[in-house]
């Protein structure tokens, strides 16, 4: 049954256009590979200097389950996975009719015949339909072996071909892939790929050519968010950690653990999240910055301990990669709904610093900045991340390693005298020393989750609760003085600011760009550290009519959302209001400015 | 943006006392150290409390077996026994309720230079700490853990604790406990500790000898001592002290500490039980096996720096 349209004569050259951009939706089950291809795409745009995002949804059961992948490959800044897919690859009659409505009008939809048999007449003249029966054509190419699998590799090939993309670099990321693995398993690879690149595409009477990335002068790499963190952390001098698992979080534990007994240390899998954190806090107190992690539920479970490092003042990064919540909410799905829990959830006052990244490769960096704040400071420091940036695949300038990695190995030289808990220490900062480190003096400190004099023994008065209370506090005062002030996106001066954090930078500057090509008076904000707050942000308040916060979690009880909250408590400023929603995806650009602009009616 | 707002900076080490160069110190020059040396707060404990001999007993250790004071780290959750490390003049860390093992375990297994010794009671060892006193008998991580068992809730005044016996009244059971009490030697044994003693405070040699073994033992060993609160549970294990008319049975010479079985069975005998060693066996402890791990990886990536090794992972990436 055929029912594309043919566009010309079989066999023709088809046109070749030139195109800046391409978002490509990729829609099928989870097990069909369809992140493999996606992850093919990306690498592969690294590769070649062009700039990538992704975006994918996973199923949260264990095997099977409609999934979807999307890859936007362009020459210039690629700042959000895309609004609109210039070509939906459908596997299944579902992945057609559910992501049909993702192409932009005229867009290509390129589907398997072998499943996709029910295409509506209005969708035909919409949009421009390719049918290559994709699961028979697959088994021919791997000799008749009766299953499909591969299948992701023939449509990879039908994409090169499509996308004109580099055959010799696509050959070699497969092997790459497949490489220490049965050499059959290499061929089949390539006779798929080949049988999908050399289908005669008489269907498709348009073919594209992304133009070809601007020569950047440096090395690419590419990775997700989750791969960043831990090689960021690696980099930072990390040497132990503790963790339970638990989606999106997973990921990274279980990339420390491979990578860790490399550089001589070791990732512990605790036999639940307090263990895991208490491991890491004693870890840290052993002289060296540990590290726990875990999504929303298990960050609740760690908030006892968390409140003890507050107290005894311990160095520690706590990641949190945050998802749909509350309870087990929404476990694969994006949302921004931590930022309340990471602040101040715990007991009594806890101060800590709170860090979020905005890409992949921010998250590299800060990872290695949480180390060192939590050095500097001798506090907890909890990363938040979200289940959007740890999935999502970018490429980024190559780290020159050789300048970032650090050594963060205690001291255990002997000292003469000492006060972890130093009340007239110059810089408010308590100072731990390590156990193995010899006090000339004879006194050796204690650390407490007790109120405590200045050397950790507990103590009733208040004097000292007064004063010990303030010192926790100030010292993060002080840290909120030396934080860079954020810089505005656009002018800065205008109707509208967008302000937001984490995974929100990539679409609110999209979305500046969009407006501001409009002619809207539109700017951007990127909070990057959530608490403390940097200063300065008043005055950047004050160049706007309109300050909206741009968030992935619900408006609560008074309007605003988690962020929006503390921003009008910090600025009291009634021109702060929010912009929420918690549909578990990521922002889409018009999303963002369909609803700044009826706010601001 | 590759340039960190927060890049590395060295630490200065200590707040306003000025660091000046301290001499090296050869063990060899070290008298062992004194009871005065080695003693911090003075207890906060009741007055005939079972845990002062249990303190004067690490002093004496601590003095018999040389160990300095900077390469022993003092560790305890929450609870009347849990203050310990308060009264050591040594590092210390207090940590929150039930998850001083833990705590504990990062420091072992980042820290092999040093003797990790854990203090507690029967509450934050069996009760609100159960699941860690299991996982980390099961990891056989290297430390030792004297839980000092009163078989009642001391701190917050008088509840029923998990070692509290059948009947037994408290103000969370007025009629009379309902609930089976942990056998702490069972639950040891079950898990897969690899030392498991029993001593009681009223001993002192016994417990002294018990603490030197578990101290000597490569894994993780676990001493339940008899602690008796004379506030809320006087009398509680008179049974066991012979000046006061009961008998402190030790285990027979001929038990097998090998044999899981056997000493299953000891831990069943009648109150108030038999003391000494009831079960120690030699098993890899997790601190081995991770250091066995990186070894392994180590060998791989032979004279190469950290960010050669890192850089091969970039390199896979690109």
């Amino acid at each position: 049954m055929s029912t594309t349209i043919v566009p010309g004569t079989p066999g023709a050259i088809p046109q070749i256009s030139q195109i800046p951009e391409a978002v490509i939706r990729i829609a099928g089950n989870s097990q069909d590979g369809i992140q493999a291809i996606g992850g093919f795409l990306a690498r592969l745009a690294g590769r070649s200097e062009q700039e990538v995002m992704t975006f994918m949804t996973i199923p949260s059961t264990i095997s099977g389950g409609p999934s979807i992948f999307q890859v936007r490959i362009g020459s210039g800044e690629v700042l959000s996975a895309g609004d609109e897919a210039d070509m939906l690859l459908a596997f299944y009659q579902h992945s057609y009719d559910n992501h049909l409505g993702s192409l932009r009008k005229g867009g290509v939809v390129l589907y398997d015949s072998d499943h996709v048999k029910e295409l509506l007449p209005e969708n035909l003249s919409k949009y421009r339909h390719v049918g290559v029966a994709i699961s028979g054509l697959t088994v021919e190419a791997i000799g008749g072996s009766g299953r499909d699998k591969g299948k992701n590799v023939f449509a990879l090939g039908l994409l090169a071909r499509m996308f004109d993309l580099s055959v010799p670099k696509l050959h070699k990321l497969l092997e790459e892939r497949f490489t220490g693995k049965d050499p059959s398993i290499v061929q089949n690879a390539l006779n798929c790929f080949n049988a999908g690149y050399n289908y005669t595409l008489a269907t498709a009477h348009e073919l594209f050519r992304l133009k070809p990335g601007e020569n950047v002068g440096h090395n690419q790499v590419v990775m997700s968010g989750n791969e960043a963190i831990a090689l960021g952390l690696l980099a930072a001098g990390v040497r132990f950690g503790a963790g339970y698992p638990i989606t999106p979080w997973s990921d990274i534990m279980e990339m420390l653990r491979r990578e860790l007994p490399k550089y001589g240390g070791t990732f512990v899998q605790g036999e639940d999240e307090i263990a895991s954190v208490s491991m890491a806090i004693g870890a840290s107190y052993a002289g060296r910055v540990a590290v726990t992690g875990s999504s929303g539920p298990g960050i609740a479970l760690k908030t006892e301990a968390l409140g003890w490092a507050s107290m005894a003042e311990m160095p520690l990064v706590i990641i949190d990669v945050q998802r749909g919540g509350p309870s087990t909410g929404m476990p694969t799905s994006v949302e921004q709904s931590d930022l309340n829990i990471a602040c101040f959830g715990g007991h009594g006052d806890s101060p800590r610093v709170v860090l979020a990244p905005s890409t992949v490769e921010d998250c590299f960096y800060t990872a290695i900045e949480a180390v060192n704040l939590a050095r500097k400071y001798s506090t907890p420091v909890i990363l938040l991340t979200d289940q959007g940036i740890a999935t999502r695949i970018e490429a980024f300038p190559e780290p020159d390693l050789k300048k970032v990695c650090q050594d963060i190995s205690p001291d255990l030289s002997p000292i003469a005298d000492h006060k972890p808990y130093d009340l007239s220490a110059a810089d408010g900062i308590t100072r731990h020393i390590a156990p193995g480190t010899r006090v000339a003096s004879g006194k050796y400190p204690v650390v407490t989750g007790l109120e405590h004099d200045e050397l950790g023994h507990p103590t009733g008065s208040p004097k000292l609760h007064i004063a010990m209370t303030s010192k926790r506090r100030s010292k993060l005062q002080k840290l909120g003085r030396e934080l860079p002030v954020p810089k505005v996106y656009g002018p800065s001066e205008g109707q509208i600011l967008l302000v937001g954090w984490g995974s929100a930078q990539g679409p609110i500057q999209e979305a500046v760009k969009t407006a501001r090509a409009a002619g809207e008076a539109v700017s951007g904000l990127h909070i990057k550290y959530i608490n403390p707050l940097p200063e300065g942000l008043e005055q950047i308040f004050e160049g706007f009519r309109h300050v909206f916060v741009v968030e992935l979690n619900d408006e609560g009880l008074y309007g605003y959302g988690q962020l929006a909250a503390v921003l009008r408590a910090r600025y009291c400023n009634p021109k702060i209001r929010g912009i929420n929603k918690v549909d578990g995806l990521t922002w889409k650009i018009r999303e963002i400015l369909d609803r700044a602009r009826a706010l601001a009616q | 943006m590759n340039s960190l707002a927060f890049p590395f900076v060295p630490l200065n080490r200590t707040g306003s006392i000025p660091l000046t160069p301290v001499p090296s110190l050869p063990d060899s020059d070290r008298k062992p150290l004194t009871k005065k040396e080695v003693s911090a707060d003075h207890p906060t404990w009741c007055p005939g409390c079972g845990d002062f001999s249990v303190l004067a007993l690490y002093f004496k250790m601590i003095e018999k077996r040389k160990l300095w004071h900077e390469k022993i780290t003092t560790v305890a959750g929450i609870g009347c026994s849990s203050r310990f490390p308060y009264f050591v003049q040594a590092h210390g860390a207090h940590y929150i309720h039930g998850r001083a093992l833990p705590f504990a375990s990062g420091i072992s297994l980042s820290r092999p230079d040093l003797h990790v010794f854990v203090f507690g009671g029967d509450g934050d060892a069996f009760s609100i700490g159960g699941n860690h006193f299991n996982h980390t008998a099961r990891k056989n991580i290297k430390l030792t853990y004297v839980v000092m068992d009163n078989q009642v809730y001391g701190l917050t005044k008088n509840q029923t604790s998990p070692t509290s016996p059948l009947g037994r009244k408290s103000k969370t059971d007025a009629w009379g406990s309902a609930d089976r009490p942990i056998n702490p030697m069972k639950q040891a044994i079950s898990a897969g500790a690899t030392f498991v003693g029993r001593t009681s405070a009223t001993s002192p040699n016994h417990v002294l000898e018990m603490m030197e073994a578990a101290m000597d033992h490569d894994g993780f060993s676990f001493i339940e001592c008899l602690s008796e609160c004379v506030e809320f549970f006087p009398g509680a294990f008179d049974a066991a002290i012979p000046r006061k008319g009961g008998k402190f049975e030790l285990i027979p010479p001929s038990h097998d500490v090998t044999d899981e079985y056997a000493a299953y069975r000891l831990s069943d005998n009648p109150w108030p039980g038999q003391f000494g060693i009831f079960y120690k066996v030699n098993r890899p402890t997790k601190n081995a096996s991770e250091a066995k791990i990186i070894a392994d990886h180590r060998a791989k990536v032979t004279g190469l720096a950290d960010w050669q090794i890192l850089q091969k992972n970039f390199d896979r990436m690109k």
